[in-house]
């Protein structure tokens, strides 16, 4: 601007100059016109320049900024670089994550003494949680992909007194196409619903009364799964499990020493959205195990309170259905949502069946055994707010059937036989849950557990599960 | 055994024939990526997008219907930076299709292609639910969004190459289109600079960036963690020191707190839409942005 006022300045003054000789001639005049379009053409170019150097200086300062503004995301970047990546040999550490869980309870009959009438006891942990204060079992868990084929998982657990298990070991696919994935190791079984989920994403403290009889609580099977996702858009898959049959319902603990397989497992499962709020799935599964010697113990009939060991042979066959179903506002479980979820167990088992293998009551002796028997239970647990959730639950088992071959022909009466007498247990679970964030739960639960003849079990339980270290995902 | 051969021939053919004909299966984690795909690749891919812009990305179900979409991906373009990492993993994992495991040309994460921010210095989840690799909604910068279009299209040209050219043309024009409301969209908001916002979420932080805003405070007490009555309180007294220009929330969040402050306090509050489809005008991501900055500046007086 100023460079432009001199120039008009200078023409002014060249006017000016022009005027004070008025006199002066025409040739004069020529040469002052002359004068004063040269200087304007001078003027007019050096403003041209200093325009145009103006023009590159701000354009190199615009380069100048955006180079910085580069340089920042550089920066960022390599700020986010640095952050996440650890330094050295702990680059690959697998990701970890800890669960820890402890309860309070308060039962009015001993846990010690529970058992659930009319099924032949499993081998597993089916008792409720202690009386008064103790810790649960705390959950360390190691995961990471081996390699572009492979995941490894180890999860181990580690009971309140002292020992350490092997939960889930195997490792899996990630490398295979078209829907196939293998898992190997230890892993809890496909079969039903719940028996693959984790006991701290259990929404009660303690398992249905069908998973402790029919499954020992939670069947962890040492084998191989292969499973396969149809491409379809409703959710089909199918799998296959061939096992060791380590635990209930085969046996003995620990699995046969034979060659070949203990236990196989087959399910499938369907899936999809009803709109956009609803989500379900609903499964069918089959167990087959051949137990040797699956032992159980009992009192006899001479009320003395004398232990007798049995001990059953043959073959187990067990169907499952189950279907899950969840509920949340267009999707969004934030601030409310639902869940219910339910399974029915229907078991046959025929062989043989021997009393007091020990001979510490009325001897030895074997007959032939079928029982038919079924359960099922149905929970629905409701999030009314950000943070908190009820729920209930109820569990009904049907003894049905058992045929003995020792009372039948007379060797030995139904009384010989107490934990085997037909009753139909049940129970009533309610349960508050309060979660802070993803990472902590706090719960309190009642249940009336009718499991024993004449007998109801109130039980109020308090537990905590909090979750350490890496995020994991929880399954459907 | 001819009926067993006819019958595998069948099984195989109805098969190869289930996920339509089209060349590429996008499975988008977000709707915004959703959107994105659809404008870079047209009719050439079938775009599904796993979640809806009433959903919060954090909390998701990893649904057998997700896993069965993501059984049939060729391309999965997600956010990252640990935001899907309650369900992604999982329907990654169940989903038996190596195509799309991370690695793979078919796993796409936008937040690598960008500059993140709030990368936090410590990690500490007392400090609520922080994402270790930095802020992960990376979308509301449409700069970001410009950066990503340039990746995902390449991408889309190395899995399907016979529509390269079509993938090329697409997102050229596609830039166009972008620079020219990029421009459009910083004038608009020129007069939102400086402004301060309270947010419910730390999800707007790279809109409030990118138009020279400031936030002033958030409704939840710490990341993930619902707004508690202290925490509003407290927040409350700040605002009637320093009121802040307007409160915001997303449309996926409850309204409740940003009621309970607005009154209070006597601070304008507005929904933004977040990600496509938050509201009847964010049909595309151009909807987005435009109702984004209509909502705010019909809000900041």
């Amino acid at each position: 601007m100023s460079i432009r006022n001199a120039t008009a300045l200078a023409i002014a003054a060249a006017l000016g100059a022009s005027q004070a000789a008025y006199a002066a001639t025409e040739d004069d005049l020529k040469e002052l016109r002359e004068t004063v379009r040269q200087l304007k053409e001078l003027y007019e170019k050096r403003i041209e320049a200093l325009e145009k150097r103006l023009q590159q200086t701000e354009q190199s300062a615009g380069k100048a900024a955006a180079a910085a503004a580069s340089a920042e995301t550089t920066a960022n970047q390599a700020v986010v670089q640095a952050s996440s990546r650890p330094a050295g040999e702990n680059a690959f550490n697998p990701g970890v994550s800890l669960i820890l869980n402890g309860a309070y309870g308060n039962l009015s009959r001993d846990p010690a003494r529970f058992r659930i009438n009319g099924f032949a006891p499993t081998l597993g942990e089916v008792g409720p949680p202690s009386r008064g204060l103790s810790l649960g079992e705390s959950e360390l868990a190691f995961a990471a992909n081996v390699d572009h084929y492979f995941r490894g998982v180890l999860i181990a657990a580690l009971a309140p007194d002292d020992r350490i298990g092997v939960e889930e070991g195997y490792v899996h696919t990630i490398g295979l196409s078209n829907g196939f994935s293998v898992k190997a190791g230890r892993f809890f079984s496909g079969v039903g619903y719940q028996n693959e989920t984790h006991a701290h994403a259990w929404d009660f403290i303690d398992a249905p009364l069908a998973n402790k009889v029919f499954l020992g609580n939670q069947l962890a099977e040492d084998g191989v799964q292969l499973r396969w996702v149809a491409p379809t858009e409703l959710y089909f898959d199918a799998g296959l499990e061939l096992g060791r049959g380590r635990k209930f319902p085969g046996a003995p603990d620990g699995g046969r020493s034979k060659n070949g397989f203990g236990s196989g497992n087959v399910f499938a499962h369907l899936g999809g959205d009803i709109g956009a709020s609803t989500a379900w799935r609903a499964g069918l599964s089959h167990l087959r195990t051949a137990p040797q010697e699956r032992n159980y113990d009992d009192f006899d009939s001479t009320g003395t309170g004398t232990r007798v060991t049995n001990s059953f042979s043959g073959r187990s066959r067990l169907w499952a259905v189950d279907g899950i179903l969840k509920w949340a506002p267009n999707g969004n479980p934030t601030e409310t949502n639902f869940k219910l979820q339910g399974e029915y167990f229907r078991r046959n088992e025929s062989g043989n069946l021997t009393y007091d293998v020990a001979a510490a009551s009325l001897g030895r002796r074997t007959g032939s055994y079928a029982s038919r028997q079924s359960g099922w239970y149905l929970h629905g647990v409701y999030q009314f707010m950000p943070q908190w959730r009820a729920g209930y639950r109820y569990d009904r088992l049907y003894a049905g059937t058992t045929r003995l071959g020792l009372v039948n022909s007379g060797a030995l009466s139904a009384a010989d036989f107490p934990i085997l007498g037909a009753y139909s247990p049940t129970r009533n679970s309610w349960m508050l849950d309060w979660s802070p964030s993803e990472f902590s739960r706090v719960r309190v639960q009642f249940a009336r557990d009718r499991s024993q003849p004449g007998a109801t079990d109130n039980q109020m339980f308090l537990q905590y599960i909090m979750s350490l270290g890496a995020h994991g995902a929880h399954k459907f | 055994m001819k009926t067993i051969l006819k019958l595998l021939n069948l099984l195989a053919f109805a098969f190869a024939c289930f996920p339509a004909a089209a060349a590429l299966n996008v499975f988008a984690c977000e709707p915004e990526w959703g959107s994105l795909a659809r404008e870079l690749a047209g009719d050439k891919a079938v775009v599904f997008a796993a979640t809806t812009a009433l959903q919060d990305p954090h909390r998701i179900e990893a649904r057998p219907s997700l896993i069965a979409r993501m059984r049939s991906a060729d391309l999965v373009v997600c956010s990252g930076a640990d935001l899907e990492v309650g369900w992604l993993p999982l329907l990654l994992r169940q989903s038996g299709n190596a195509k799309v495991q991370p690695g793979s040309p078919g796993y796409f994460e936008a937040s690598q292609f960008v500059a993140r921010l709030e990368i936090p210095k410590i990690f500490d989840r007392a400090l609520g639910d922080i994402h270790p690799g930095g802020n992960p909604h990376i979308h509301l910068n449409p700069r970001n969004i410009a950066k990503v279009a340039e990746v995902i299209a390449e991408r889309m040209t190395q899995l399907d190459p016979a529509n390269a050219t079509d993938y090329k043309a697409r997102a050229a024009a596609f830039q166009q289109r972008w620079q020219a409301a990029l421009q459009r969209w910083e004038q608009q908001a020129a007069r939102l600079k400086g402004a301060t916002l309270v947010v419910y979420h730390k999800d707007m932080s790279y809109f409030i960036h990118w138009l020279g805003m400031r936030e002033a405070g958030s409704l939840e007490p710490k990341p993930g963690i619902p707004p508690t009555p202290a925490h509003l309180a407290e927040l409350l007294e700040r605002m009637k020191r320093e009121p802040a220009k307007v409160i915001v929330y997303s449309a996926y969040s409850s309204p409740k707190a940003a009621e309970f402050l607005s009154e209070r306090a006597g601070i304008p509050m507005v929904m933004l839409p977040f990600t496509v489809g938050g509201s009847d005008a964010a049909k595309d991501l151009f909807g987005l942005f435009d109702d984004s900055i209509k909502r705010l500046l019909a809000a900041v007086k």
